[in-house]
């Protein structure tokens, strides 16, 4: 039980974006996708999550394609957070986190008692029980990231495919978010996320994906993708590596020399 | 806050509150005229199958009134709420985008052409038409997710243009009556209908509405951005297809039986906004009554009021409508000072 990818390629404007890259994420994993700005990271969570249709390449759900599946069943198997995360018109949080629940509905049907009991429980995982009646337009954005993630919850997906969870976190609510999602992955659903934070990624996915100009460049455990070369060549960075209770972490300290002279070329 | 809460009315509270004032509305309409009429007498004398002079006034002259002050109202206030869902901006609206003028070309055009005079449906058909391809014309200008400014701009050149297309029927027209009868027609009445109008009209509508109201869920999923509304199993393609098509036959039909009625999509969806929880879904037939209500009351104004000749009702709507397109506007730059 996987979402498979198979030499996916992507062309926007004309642009190559992703160029044969292979992923796949398995339930219960937690899978980090990372890389520079401007990869092809969000295009590729974008074609896993079946919002974007790859030129090339096939995606594969649970062993059938998007056609097979059909519509609604996919989007009952894969949830995705989005990157923009504003919402048109000002809905009470508690209604937003109720869209999750749409693949789930039949039209003009009420909500059920399971969607009920769904929305609860993902608003109270994020901590935005609170919230419910507010108006999402008088939120901080880091408060309408967690509802828009609640949202995403509450679809009880066999699959979550998130954009970027942690921008405009605190870092209290970064670590909370990153042990959710460890919890969710715990009880069987697959994760995907796109992270920027390499000491997060690198200490709370399973498994990385490293995406660099469109191409799949690595994948497998953390310390084996952000190698020292990789860091450097890839990232232009050096990072400081050590132990904390038994569990290695790295933090990205300075850019590499090769970097500073790119820039002073420029 | 509103006393409401947050979250509007239940829509087992709000839509059956909506449904009986439209009804109230109704039945005002249609015992308020030029003329006293006995109302009892003149149902009484319908059941009976008596052609007598209550019965005529009420069959002939104030039920098409009130049928299709009520239709009509409904048609704008819906496709206003459905439009604005669409491009998720509470300005887009038939009237202020430019299809009310572009379905009212349509219908000039088929009048002016003569083919109205060959085929009665020619009218409406070409207020669709008109309707139609304005509502394709404003999509491929804007594409997605249409900011305010660019969406107000393709309005004034959709409106200057069909304007201009109007001006140009008027200026050809081929005796200062036939100008006369296009003016008057296009300030939008419900004056002198009659029920072939309102058999005429109310197909359209009614299938501008099933697809409009069709695609309630797939609006309340779009407010997230159309990649989460993909995601949540809505395809964009079908659901833009289905609220264009029916924007463009509700307005088409409207426009084609009470000429060009402006602003009752603007202000409708935006005062009931807050009573449905601010969910584009739901606001689509709350929307439609409200208009239906609107209109009505615009109506009955005109009637009462002691202005003669009747004002038109084109007219009052944009008296009391531009004014709140102001103050939006006026909201919507402070809010994004």
């Amino acid at each position: 039980m996987a979402i498979v990818a198979r030499t996916i390629g992507v062309d926007l404007a004309g642009r190559r974006v992703l160029d044969a890259v292979d992923a796949t994420l398995a339930r219960g994993e937690v899978l980090g996708i990372v890389g520079p700005n401007g990869a092809g990271k969000s295009t590729l969570l974008r074609v896993l999550a079946g919002v974007l249709a790859p030129d090339v390449g096939e995606l594969r759900v649970d062993g059938e394609t998007r056609a097979q599946l059909g519509a609604k069943a996919l989007a009952r198997r894969v949830a995705f957070l989005a990157q923009e995360g504003q919402a048109a018109w000002s809905l009470s949080a508690g209604a937003l986190v109720g869209l999750g629940r749409l693949p789930h509905r039949r039209p003009f049907a009420a909500e059920s008692e399971a969607d009920r009991a769904a929305i609860a429980e993902a608003m109270r995982r994020c901590d935005v029980s609170g919230f419910a009646a507010r108006p999402v337009g008088t939120l901080s954005g880091g408060e309408r990231r967690r509802v828009l993630l609640a949202r995403a919850l509450a679809v009880e997906a066999f699959y979550l495919l998130a954009d970027e969870p942690l921008a405009g976190l605190d870092p209290g609510h970064q670590l909370d978010t990153l042990r959710l999602l460890r919890a969710i992955a715990a009880a069987g659903t697959g994760v995907a996320v796109v992270l920027h934070d390499l000491s997060l990624a690198a200490r709370f996915c399973d498994r990385l994906l490293l995406i660099h100009q469109g191409r799949g460049v690595a994948d497998g455990p953390p310390e084996a993708v952000l190698d020292e070369t990789r860091l450097a060549e890839i990232f232009g960075v050096v990072a400081l590596r050590g132990l904390h209770a038994g569990t290695p972490f790295l933090l990205p300290w300075q850019t590499t020399a090769r970097r500073g002279s790119d820039d002073d070329r420029r | 806050m509103t006393p409401v809460g947050h979250d509007g009315l239940r829509p087992a509270v709000l839509l059956p509150a909506l449904t009986v004032l439209t009804l109230a509305m109704l039945a005002v309409s249609l015992a308020v005229g030029y003329e006293p009429l006995d109302l009892g007498q003149a149902v009484a004398d319908l059941a009976a199958g008596r052609a007598t002079l209550p019965a005529l006034v009420l069959v002939e002259l104030r039920l098409p009134r009130a049928l299709l002050g009520g239709l009509v109202g409904f048609s704008l206030g819906m496709a206003g709420a459905a439009m604005q869902g669409m491009m998720r901006n509470p300005l887009a609206e038939p009237g202020v985008v430019g299809i009310s003028s572009a379905a009212a070309f349509g219908a000039v055009a088929a009048f002016y052409s003569g083919l109205s005079g060959a085929m009665a449906l020619a009218l409406p058909l070409g207020g669709i038409a008109g309707a139609l391809v304005a509502t394709l014309v404003l999509f491929a200008l804007l594409g997605r997710g249409a900011s305010t400014t660019t969406l107000i701009l393709a309005g004034v050149a959709l409106n200057s243009f069909a304007g201009a297309a109007t001006a140009l029927a008027l200026n050809l027209a081929p005796n200062p009556y036939a100008a006369l009868e296009i003016v008057f027609w296009l300030m939008g009445s419900l004056a002198d209908r009659s029920m072939s109008h309102v058999w005429l009209a109310l197909p359209l509508m009614a299938a501008g509405w099933l697809l409009m109201a069709s695609t309630a869920p797939a609006l309340d999923a779009l407010s997230l951005g159309e990649e989460t509304a993909a995601s949540l199993g809505f395809g964009l393609t079908a659901l833009r297809v289905r609220l264009i098509g029916g924007a463009a036959l509700s307005v088409g039909g409207a426009v084609a039986v009470a000429g060009a009625i402006g602003f009752v999509g603007l202000v409708v969806p935006h005062l009931l906004r807050p009573l449905v929880g601010h969910r584009p879904g739901r606001l689509l037939i709350a929307s439609g009554f409200g208009g239906a209500i609107l209109v009505l009351a615009a109506d009955l104004g005109v009637r009462l009021a002691p202005i003669r000749p009747e004002l038109k009702l084109g007219v009052v709507t944009a008296l009391i409508g531009a004014p709140f397109l102001f103050a939006l506007v006026q909201r919507l730059r402070r809010e994004a000072l």
